[in-house]
């Protein structure tokens, strides 16, 4: 165990820099390996089986679009049946009041409207986003990470975190740069 | 099932790239500004800003006068109007074609190409949404067509016209195209704040940002929402032109009434919108030195995707005719042949030519890659796009049922004033996007270069050779 205080740790954690993704994926997959849970990994680009291998799974964006676009069915041909049945019942060449083929293209458009924004804003908000700032931009070289290096943080959660055995341990993966990240 | 792996193919060329120096040939558009004072920019950003003023000139006169400035008419109520609303949101459709149903069919060359084509998506739709309002004629209580009520009317939007679908169509279509550009340009926007040297782009990209750091944990979400989202962009942009053909084909009009014009729309749209692409990618690639990104083989594939929608489109006309005088229906056989050889047969003739004939030339490779000849293409093809709905709109209207209200129907200057304007301002709109976004994904280049030069799990090589591609492991 870390040697925390009740306030919040003195770090963030502990940064691997590294050259290419290929490298980094080895990495992160032998670092899962090795016990460390509380891993994030950090591309310029989404390398594809990078959060499987730092042992991240998730499918609750996909849910949430889904359930918003069931709601944007359900507002799209209520505002519909609302305004044409109940509101303003009007005869249109004898057609019944509700004349569902008819409101079929607004409660499509409806739909796809309200899963967007169920996709965009919930994808955000499970990211914690917009945040401006994080402490691993404190991080050495980080501001690479978004141009062309891979990074590997152990967090300091992490029940096995001890920063001399990590930094030791990231070494030995190959990392180019092994440094401290400082909560602030 | 993994679909044919097209990496093979030559995405992005030369050699000697690296992650690097791909994102700075995009991404330096922005920061370093020096690459863009010349006449390149400039020349095309005057002109555009110069019929933009035509177009302000217009719309103040409409406001001021009324739509008596336009040559439409009765019978022909439905003039440019109309006219330019279809051509210009056809034209957007590409856009989403491209960034949406080309990422479902993980065409990986899109990528070159997306960011630019869903810009020109949102430009496009802007412009055409403009003439719909301005055809009230009294574009301050637009917002009756919107469901906020009751309104000083007490009354509600009628949800069984297409004109209402028409609506929630087209402002969902901008609303999710401009989401889904945004979203793309997150990872690039964090990408161009940690470059930036200086304050003001690296504040203003970091408030757009909104705090990106490329958590693998974020990507996974991420790419979760914009594959969800692609697929959701699919169905939507089919369903915006079909309800667009649908204000035409719900009515009884001879010539309109017709099953087939929601797919022909579409067909239609997609093939403007790739001319459109293409006119505005061959010279920005050429300037911008992006000639190892946007390659002449992305513009051959653009220029094949061209041809097919073409014959679909061709394909269209040649049942239009058909039906018309196979349904024995005397009111649309007399348009038919009013439309061939009537007062209008030259808009008719010049639309078979534009949009059914002179595209067979993209047929032969040599003039696919050719770009001067592809741009002429490009423009006949615009032309053609522009007289077919001309031709719908018209030739129907003009000849009413009853020939007492017979008449003819032409633009006046104000129409031509406007419909150049919006030509204006969306050029205008796309020369400050060239300056001032990133116009080519970044990430997804580095994406692209790491999947065609990455080893994927495979034993570190002695060096790593680009231009090699590794089979792509599935990825789903």
């Amino acid at each position: 165990m870390s040697e925390t205080t009740l306030e919040q740790p003195r770090l963030h954690g502990i940064l691997a820099e590294f050259d290419d993704p290929d490298d980094l994926l080895e990495a992160a997959g032998k670092a899962h390996a090795a016990g460390y849970t509380r891993l994030e990994a950090y591309t310029p680009f989404p390398v594809h089986g990078l959060s499987e291998a730092i042992g991240f799974k998730e499918a609750k964006v996909p849910w949430l679009i889904f359930v918003s676009g069931v709601i944007g069915a359900f507002a799209g041909l209520g505002l519909q049946y609302y305004t044409a049945v109940i509101d303003y019942p009007m005869n249109v060449g004898g057609r019944p009041n509700f004349s569902w083929p008819s409101f079929f293209p607004v409660t499509f458009e409806c739909t796809i409207l309200f899963a967007a924004f169920g996709a965009v804003f919930g994808m955000l908000g499970m990211n914690g986003l917009p945040r401006p700032h994080h402490p691993i931009f404190g991080g050495k070289n980080f501001e690479l990470a978004s141009q062309d290096k891979f990074f590997l943080c152990v967090e300091s959660d992490d029940p096995q975190f001890d920063p001399a055995r990590v930094s030791e341990f990231l070494r030995g993966l190959g990392a180019q740069n092994v440094s401290e990240v400082e909560n602030d | 099932m993994a679909p044919k792996d097209p990496l093979q193919e030559t995405f992005i060329e030369g050699s000697g790239n690296t992650y690097l120096s791909l994102q700075d040939s995009i991404g330096s558009l922005t920061l370093d500004q020096k690459r863009h004072n010349r006449f390149a920019w400039w020349f095309p950003f005057v002109v555009a800003f110069g019929m933009l003023q035509v177009m302000m000139l217009a719309i103040t006169l409409l406001v001021f006068v009324g739509t008596g400035i336009w040559g439409i008419n009765n019978p022909v109520g439905w003039g440019f109007a109309i006219i330019n609303f279809v051509w210009w949101i056809g034209i957007g459709h590409a856009g989403t074609l491209i960034s949406a149903i080309l990422l479902l069919f993980r065409q990986q060359w899109r990528n070159s190409i997306n960011r630019f084509a869903e810009a020109m998506t949102i430009f496009a739709v802007m412009c055409a949404g403009m003439f719909p309002l301005l055809h009230t004629g009294r574009p301050w209580v637009a917002y009756w067509l919107m469901p906020i009520g009751p309104n000083n009317l007490g009354m509600w939007p009628q949800f069984r016209s297409p004109l209402v679908w028409d609506v929630f169509a087209v402002t969902t279509y901008l609303t999710v195209s401009a989401l889904f550009w945004f979203i793309g340009m997150i990872p690039d926007f964090a990408t161009l704040r940690d470059k930036a040297k200086t304050f003001v782009p690296r504040f203003a990209f970091g408030m757009l940002s909104m705090g990106w750091r490329g958590a693998s944990r974020h990507w996974h979400r991420y790419e979760q929402a914009y594959l969800i989202l692609a697929g959701l962009s699919t169905p939507l942009v089919l369903s915006v032109h079909s309800i667009v053909s649908l204000d035409f084909a719900v009515s009884i009009m001879p010539g309109w009434h017709a099953t087939i014009f929601p797919p022909y729309f579409v067909a239609g749209a997609v093939y403007a919108g790739f001319a459109m692409v293409l006119t505005l990618a061959i010279p920005v690639r050429k300037w911008y030195g992006l000639e190892h990104i946007i390659t002449l083989k992305h513009i051959e594939w653009m220029a094949k995707i061209m041809l097919a929608t073409g014959l679909f489109v061709f394909y269209g006309y040649i049942c239009e005719a058909f039906y018309a005088f196979y349904s024995g229906n005397p009111f649309e056989k007399a348009m038919m042949l009013n439309r061939m050889t009537g007062p209008y047969w030259w808009s008719y003739a010049a639309l078979i030519f534009c949009n059914g004939l002179a595209p067979q030339i993209l047929w032969s490779k040599k003039i696919r890659q050719n770009l001067p000849i592809l741009m002429v293409v490009c423009f006949i093809v615009s032309v053609g796009m522009w007289l077919e709905r001309f031709v719908i709109v018209a030739t129907t209207l003009h000849r009413d049922f009853l020939p007492s209200s017979w008449g003819m129907y032409f633009g006046t200057i104000w129409d031509w004033g406007l419909y150049l304007g919006t030509m204006g301002l969306f050029t205008f709109l796309m020369w400050l996007f060239l300056r001032f976004l990133p116009i080519i994904n970044i990430f997804e280049v580095k994406e692209l270069f790491y999947k065609m030069t990455g080893r994927h799990g495979a034993p570190k090589p002695a060096a790593a050779v680009a231009g090699t591609p590794e089979k792509v492991t599935a990825d789903e």
